[in-house]
């Protein structure tokens, strides 16, 4: 048994889970799918008064169509969220992402609440969340309020959640029209965490040209970042005349990527411009062959 | 708190730091009374015996402990025993046909030299007889992404993937 003692709570409802993290504060850490939370206690890199397990929370566990939004209930696991047709037709983004998270294993388990709650700067689903602008809900005890994606994540390791909030869902906005996404990461080996990545989402208009577009960076900071300047760089322009290299470095060109024993910051950072590079050119191809799912296509 | 979860040394609402849980475990009911923070992996291995659920590194790195928990395969060492409560599991010892010898996977591993010291083994014959129950055609691309999520330090996967191609295969034949 390598995690330290703690008192095991299995509330069946989201009030009776909020109730439990009120009572214990601090000391009281949700459990969710228990993939990043379980070697976290096993390395005893945290200890836990009290365990608020939220297996038994089946109203957690959703995909559904919320009016422009697709929302995701914390608890559906990552498997379950990648073989959502709902999720793959309306947010295609998030689902081409779930393939990048760990193993098939830990994606049996792992949850798409869990994941953000944990808020690794390169975990996918928080950068799918920041770069397509969701909204996070989290319930406390006086009431629910809804978090923008951009202010949801603070740090490493840390959010803007209360100690006594759960977050409850993610509302992904569904992009209409000519649209194209794209996710791309290098990892050391399939499966780890990315030393850089990058997902884009561009609309072309009428005449071809980036009507909107969004480029999402995934560990190169202590939280997933949009690259506005990129972003404002190329909305309005024919991708024809980009120059995508430079588009990948005007992306990183803000980041400050950690220097460790896997990468150098300066790495990481080419590796980052690599991969804005790559995954602008496949979205804006993807949006050119209007292959790009509508929601309208998906409800077809 | 459930009714189910038995509570032993405190009062509910502080909730349990010992408790009972139930579970099926390759067809058998079982039943026994744990720390809640043992895992399902120790708990596999030594309450209920089944010590072919392997542990390598207990923090959901090396695939060691996969076993089928309602059907998916999950680690074992990244699962709370108290979290498996009322669950269907399948450990490798519940992958045996019923008239005893080996499965497909098994017999595959067996065949392609998939093993050489055989501690990863459970973890991968578990892990391919899920994949490939769920996936039965996959290409060299994806079968190799599938079996990113065990490591083995012997020997050097080429057996490993070999055995798994020829376990699709074979399964594809038998389905026919």
């Amino acid at each position: 048994m390598k995690p330290a003692p703690f008192s095991y709570h299995r509330p069946e409802t989201l009030a009776e889970a909020v109730g439990t993290l009120g009572a214990f504060g601090d000391e009281a850490r949700v459990l969710a799918g228990g993939q990043s939370l379980v070697p976290v206690m096993a390395l005893r890199l945290g200890r836990f008064g009290h365990i608020v397990d939220l297996g038994q929370v089946g109203a957690l566990r959703y995909v559904r169509d919320d009016g422009g939004s697709i929302a995701v209930g914390a608890m559906t696991t990552h498997a379950a969220a990648g073989r959502d047709p709902l999720a793959a037709g309306s947010v295609p983004l998030l689902a081409r992402a779930i393939p990048f998270i760990g193993h098939f294993q830990i994606r049996n388990r792992g949850t798409v609440g869990g994941s953000c709650a944990h808020a690794d700067p390169a975990a996918e689903i928080p950068a799918v969340a920041v770069t397509l602008d969701a909204e996070m809900e989290a319930a406390g005890p006086e009431r629910t309020r809804r978090i923008p994606a951009a202010e949801f994540f603070a740090s490493t390791y840390t959010t803007t959640l209360e100690p006594d909030e759960v977050l409850t869902s993610l509302r992904f906005p569904v992009w209409q029209g000519r649209t194209g996404f794209a996710i791309r990461e290098f990892a050391r080996r399939s499966g780890d965490f990315a030393l850089a990545g990058a997902l884009c989402a561009v609309t072309l208009d009428a005449d071809c040209r980036i009507e909107r577009a969004a480029i999402g960076l995934l560990g190169l900071g202590a939280v997933p970042v949009r690259a506005f300047q990129a972003e404002q760089a190329i909305t309005g322009t024919a991708p024809g005349d980009l120059d995508m290299t430079e588009i990948g470095l005007l992306a990183v060109a803000d980041t400050d990527p950690p220097d460790d024993v896997h990468a150098t910051s300066a790495y990481r950072r080419r590796v980052g411009a690599a991969m804005a590079a790559q995954a602008l050119a496949a979205a804006v191809a993807e949006a050119q062959a209007g292959t790009g799912i509508t929601q309208e296509a998906a409800h077809g | 708190m459930a009714d189910h979860v038995a509570d032993t040394r405190e009062a509910p609402e502080q909730g349990v730091s010992v408790a009972q849980v139930s579970m099926t475990v390759n067809g058998t009911a079982r039943r026994t009374t744990v720390e809640s923070r043992k895992t399902l992996a120790d708990t596999l291995r030594e309450d209920f015996g089944f010590t072919g659920t392997h542990l390598g590194c207990e923090h959901g790195v090396c695939g060691a402990c996969t076993v089928l928990v309602d059907g998916a395969a999950v680690r074992s060492c990244l699962m709370f025993a108290v979290q498996a409560d009322g669950a269907d599991v399948v450990t490798v010892e519940g992958l045996t046909p019923p008239g005893g010898g080996l499965s497909a996977v098994q017999q595959a591993f067996r065949e392609e030299h998939g093993l050489q010291c055989g501690f990863c083994t459970p973890g991968f014959v578990v892990s391919v007889t899920a994949y490939l129950r769920d996936n039965p055609a996959p290409s060299d691309a994806e079968l190799r992404a599938a079996l990113s999520g065990n490591l083995c330090r012997c020997t050097g996967y080429q057996g490993i993937v070999a055995a798994a191609r020829r376990a699709a295969r074979e399964l594809a034949e038998e389905q026919q």
